[in-house]
């Protein structure tokens, strides 16, 4: 069973790679790219014989270790599904579903 | 006294802390490799600079789970003096023993360089000798020393004394301009609410002779030595 755990600084904290990159985009001439948060993206390979189990897995393993829950989230997705988000400030997580691309 | 110096795969700070409780202060120190089950009976642990497991992940977010810190945690728990120096503050934020997390620098630069620190709290086993406002002159070497701590933290850690060095100018005033990585509240160091763990970003080893340009750094280990020295003291320090 195959889940993607995306991991991102939480929207309260700087990132201040992403503003780099934000600011190279202006520079390119992107003015219509506001903002930019970079993040991690991890790809894990679950032996576990139910899509429930694989996403509690997965989310254990990103509570313990792939994520820092001080300053990071993370969404959990297991197949297309988007199945778990943790850390989330007030529900400002921005929606990913739509910029998610598969086999790119 | 005797001093265990942790070594992680990717430590590059060990020797330094070495040289300087060994060679200048001629104390017993072991070098403790991070597959270790015990601390050879040390009375200090140091978790030192560098890269452990070369920053995968998140710096120190690997090492917090090698065996010795099992140790470390029993032996801090037990309010035995514990410093974590740049990456060594990396681990023990990451495994839960202080407080808060590390971003990048605000200005993504690794920086290399000597900065002045501001004691805040003569209350911990590493900066008794040292006194409350005093400035330290000591060298700095890190890409991700950016400490973060929400404002609910941030309103323990001044509730509760538990900051412990401030990035300051040369006079030991307040002013962002000092705060050379972009600290919250230009935090340097920090210590547990028992206040026998302390984390700092800044290299105390590092100036502990003339010849390197300091001896600034000095007070942190000569402070421990006398707490140690006077177990008396101990109970009131911790």
């Amino acid at each position: 069973m195959k889940a993607k755990v995306y991991v991102t600084l939480k929207p309260s904290i700087l990132d201040p790679q992403g503003k780099t990159i934000a600011s190279a985009l202006q520079t390119l001439g992107y003015g219509s790219v506001r903002d930019v948060r970079q993040g991690k993206y991890f790809e894990l390979d679950i032996n576990a014989p139910t899509i429930d189990q694989a996403r509690s897995l997965a989310g254990e393993v990103a509570d313990r270790l792939l994520a820092n829950p001080v300053i990071e989230s993370y969404r959990v997705e297991v197949g297309q599904e988007p199945v778990a988000t943790r850390g989330a400030e007030n529900g400002r997580e921005p929606a990913w579903r739509g910029a998610t691309r598969e086999e790119g | 006294m005797r001093f265990a110096v942790v070594v992680f795969p990717g430590s590059n700070c060990d020797h330094d802390a070495h040289h300087a409780l060994a060679s200048v202060l001629g104390q017993e120190v072991e070098l403790v490799w991070h597959k270790a089950t015990d601390l050879g009976g040390a009375d200090v642990v140091v978790l030192p600079g560098g890269f452990s497991y070369g920053d995968y992940l998140r710096c120190g977010a690997i090492a917090r789970f090698s065996p010795v810190m099992t140790r470390v945690k029993e032996f801090a728990a037990a309010g035995g003096p514990v410093i974590g120096i740049c990456n060594g503050f990396q681990v023990l934020l990451e495994a839960g023993l202080l407080p808060g997390g590390m971003r990048r620098n605000r200005d993504l630069k690794f920086i290399c360089e000597h900065v002045h620190l501001r004691v805040e709290s003569a209350d911990t086993p590493f900066t008794r000798s040292a006194v409350s406002g005093q400035v330290l002159r000591i060298p700095i070497a890190h890409g991700e020393g950016n400490y973060y701590a929400d404002p609910q933290t941030l309103r323990e850690l001044g509730d509760n004394r538990q900051i412990v060095f401030r990035y300051t100018a040369p006079d030991g005033t307040r002013d962002e301009d000092w705060n050379v990585n972009g600290s919250t509240d230009a935090i340097a160091g920090i210590c547990n609410r028992g206040r026998n763990v302390v984390g700092l970003m800044p290299h105390p080893e590092r100036a502990c002779e003339a010849a390197v340009g300091s001896t600034d750094g000095r007070v942190v280990f000569e402070s421990v030595l006398g707490v140690l020295a006077a177990p008396a003291a101990v109970a009131e320090a911790i």
